[in-house]
C-alpha cells in the first residue's frame, strides 16, 4: 500500500454558531488518485474540502498532507472554485503566472511557465484578455491552469463544472481527465451529479447530512473512457443511488 | 444598396442615421431658446440676455469691447482657479486615500476615527467658511482649505467602501496560490479596490470644481469665484453668468479627461473598460 498523500483522520467541524457540519470523517487519498465526494447539499462536502485547503480550522481530529498536519492554505493544495475566483485586474497569462510570482519565481520565468499552461489549457487566443471577457468554461480552464502552473500536488475542486452548460461540462470533464493522467495529480472533486462522479473517479465517496458524515466509498473499476450508457455504468449508478437514498429514507423515518 | 442593408444583422442595420448628437443638443438648445425668449420679452430686466453674456465672454477672453477690470481676465482667473482645484484635490487625495484604506481594513483605526468623521461629514463647506477665514486668514489659503475639504469626503468614503468590499474569494485564491497574509494587502486589496478609489477621485475632483466659488468667496483677488463675486457687487450679471458657464465647461472637460484616463488604466474592469 502506497503512503497516502492526504489523510483526514476522525475529522470533525462544528462552526462557531454550533452547527455540526462534519463528524468523524476518515479519508485517505493515494498519490495520483481521483476521488469524488458526493452527497445531498448540506452534508459537509465543501466544509471537508475547505478544511483540506486550510481555509477552515478543524475542530476535532486532523488533516495530514504528506505527513504534515494542515495549519493553513498552501500552494501544495490548489483549489478550483465554482465561481472561478480569478483576479479581474490581471490578464489570463498573468492570472496563471500569479502563483509562481507569489512564490518568488523570477518574473520572466513565471511568465514562461504561464505560457506553457495557457497553451495546455487551450487559452492561447485569450492570453492577453481579462477574465470578464471570457465564458464560464474558459474561466474555469484558467482556474485549473493556475493550479497546475503552481506545482500543486493535490487539486481540490468544489463543484467546478456546476455552473456550466452540459456541452462545456462534458468537454471540461474530458480535458480534466487528460491532464490528470498526464500530470499524476491527486484530485478531490466535489459534485452532486452521480453521473459526473462515476464518469471521473477512481473512487466515489458518499456522504450524508445531519451531521455530515462519510457513509460509503466505492471503487469504480470501469475502463476509461467510460460509456455513461453502458449497463455496467448503470449498475454502479443504481448501487450508489441506493446508498444515497437509503440514507435519506433513514432520515425520513 | 438595399440588398446590402438587408444582409446586415437586425441590430446594426436600421441605424442609418446616428441620432446621438441630436439627442445631446436638444436640451441645451431648448434651454438657450427659453432663456433668449424670456429676456427678449422683458427688455431691461435683471437677467442678461444670451447675446450680452456672449459679448461678455468674448471680452473676458480677448478684451477690446469694454476694456474694464474684467477684460482679458478669463485665462488668468481660470488658471488661478484650476491651480487651486487641482492642488486642493491632490492634497485631499493624499490624505483621504491612505486614511480610507486604514479605516476600511483596520478595526482600531475604524473605531477611533469613524464616529468623528461621520459627525463632521454632514457639515457643509459653506458652514466652514467663517472658521476657515479665522484659521487660515483672508485669501488663498482659506480657499485651498475649503476646496480640499469638499473633495476629501467622497474620496474617503469611496476608498473605505472599496477596500471593505473586496470579494473574500480573492483572498482565498491568493492564499492557496502562496501569498502570505502580510502580502494580501498589496497583492489583492490594493488592485481589487482601484475602481472604487477611482470613482472616489472622480467625485472628489468634481466636487472641487463645485466648491471653488465658495472657496474664492474668502476674499482672494484672483480666480473665477473672485470674478463672480466682484461682478455681483457691480451688478454685472452678464459677467456672473459668463463665470458660471466657464466653471461648468472647465469642470466638464476636467471630468472628461479623468474618465478617459480611467478607461485606459482600468481596462480590466467591466464598469470602466
Ligand atoms: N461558514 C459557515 N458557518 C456556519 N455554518 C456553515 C458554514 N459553512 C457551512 N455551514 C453549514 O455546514 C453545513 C455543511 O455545509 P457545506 O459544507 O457547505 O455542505 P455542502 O457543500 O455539502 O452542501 C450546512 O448545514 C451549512 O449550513
Ligand atoms: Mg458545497
Amino acid at each position: 500500500m502506497v503512503e497516502p498523500i492526504l489523510r483526514a483522520i476522525n475529522t470533525g467541524k462544528i462552526y462557531p454558531g454550533g452547527i455540526e457540519a462534519l463528524r468523524n470523517a476518515n479519508l485517505d487519498i493515494a498519490p495520483g488518485e481521483f476521488v469524488c465526494l458526493i452527497g445531498a447539499s448540506g452534508c459537509g462536502k465543501s466544509t471537508l474540502l475547505r478544511m483540506i485547503a486550510g481555509f477552515e480550522t478543524v475542530t476535532s481530529g486532523q488533516i495530514v498532507v504528506r505527513g504534515r498536519p494542515v495549519t493553513g492554505p498552501g500552494p501544495d493544495r490548489g483549489m478550483v472554485f465554482q465561481d472561478y475566483g480569478l483576479f479581474p485586474w490581471l490578464t489570463i497569462r498573468k492570472n496563471i503566472a500569479f502563483g509562481p510570482i507569489a512564490r518568488g519565481k523570477p518574473k520572466a520565468e513565471a511568465l514562461a511557465t504561464a505560457d506553457r499552461f495557457v497553451s495546455m489549457m487551450g487559452l492561447d487566443r485569450f492570453a492577453d484578455s481579462y477574465p470578464h471577457q471570457l465564458s464560464g468554461g474558459m474561466k474555469q480552464r484558467v482556474a485549473i491552469g493556475r493550479v497546475l502552473a503552481n506545482d500543486a500536488q493535490v487539486a481540490l475542486m468544489d463543484e467546478p463544472f456546476g455552473a456550466l452548460d452540459a456541452m462545456t461540462r462534458e468537454r471540461l470533464q474530458e480535458e480534466l481527465l487528460t491532464i490528470w493522467r498526464a500530470t499524476g495529480l491527486s484530485v478531490v472533486f466535489v459534485t452532486h451529479s452521480l453521473e459526473e462522479a462515476i464518469y471521473l473517479a477512481d473512487r466515489v465517496v458518499v456522504m450524508s447530512p445531519g451531521p455530515g458524515r462519510i457513509v460509503a466509498g466505492e471503487r469504480i473499476m470501469l475502463d476509461r473512457p467510460r460509456d455513461v450508457s453502458s449497463p455496467e455504468f448503470n449498475d454502479i449508478r443504481r448501487h450508489l443511488a441506493s446508498l444515497l437514498h437509503a440514507d435519506h429514507a433513514r432520515e425520513a423515518a | 444598396m438595399i440588398a446590402v442593408v438587408e444582409a446586415l444583422p437586425p441590430d446594426t442595420a436600421p441605424a442609418r442615421i446616428d441620432i446621438t448628437p441630436l439627442l445631446r443638443i436638444i436640451v441645451p438648445v431648448v434651454l438657450l431658446l427659453s432663456w433668449w425668449g424670456a429676456t427678449a420679452l422683458h427688455p431691461g430686466g435683471l437677467i442678461s440676455s444670451p447675446q450680452e453674456v456672449g459679448t461678455a465672454l468674448w471680452d473676458l477672453a480677448f478684451g477690446g469691447i469694454n476694456d474694464d477690470a474684467f477684460s482679458e481676465m478669463l485665462l488668468p482667473d481660470l488658471i488661478a482657479s484650476a491651480g487651486r482645484v487641482y492642488g486642493a484635490f491632490l492634497l485631499a487625495a493624499a490624505l483621504a486615500l491612505p486614511l480610507g484604506m486604514l479605516i476600511g481594513r483596520l478595526r482600531i483605526v475604524k473605531e477611533m476615527l469613524e464616529p468623528t468623521l461621520q459627525v463632521l461629514r454632514p457639515v457643509p463647506v459653506t458652514a466652514w467658511l467663517p472658521l476657515s477665514m479665522i484659521m487660515f486668514g483672508i485669501g488663498p489659503k482659506s480657499a485651498f482649505f475649503l476646496v480640499a475639504l469638499g473633495s476629501f469626503y467622497p474620496i474617503l468614503i469611496n476608498t473605505i467602501f472599496a477596500v471593505r468590499s473586496v470579494e473574500p474569494r480573492l483572498f482565498e485564491a491568493a492564499q492557496m496560490l502562496g501569498v502570505s497574509p502580510a502580502r494580501l494587502f498589496t497583492k489583492v486589496v490594493l488592485p481589487a479596490s482601484l475602481p472604487g478609489m477611482f470613482t472616489g477621485l472622480r467625485l472628489g475632483l468634481g466636487l472641487a470644481w463645485v466648491v471653488i466659488v465658495v472657496g474664492e468667496m474668502t476674499g482672494v483677488q484672483t480666480g473665477l469665484g473672485a470674478m463672480i463675486m466682484d461682478a455681483r457687487q457691480l451688478s454685472r450679471t452678464e459677467i456672473v453668468i459668463a463665470g458660471m458657464a466657464i466653471i461648468g465647461v472647465a469642470g466638464y472637460l476636467s471630468d472628461y479627461a479623468v474618465l478617459a484616463l480611467g478607461r485606459r488604466l482600468l481596462a480590466w474592469s467591466p464598469q470602466h473598460g
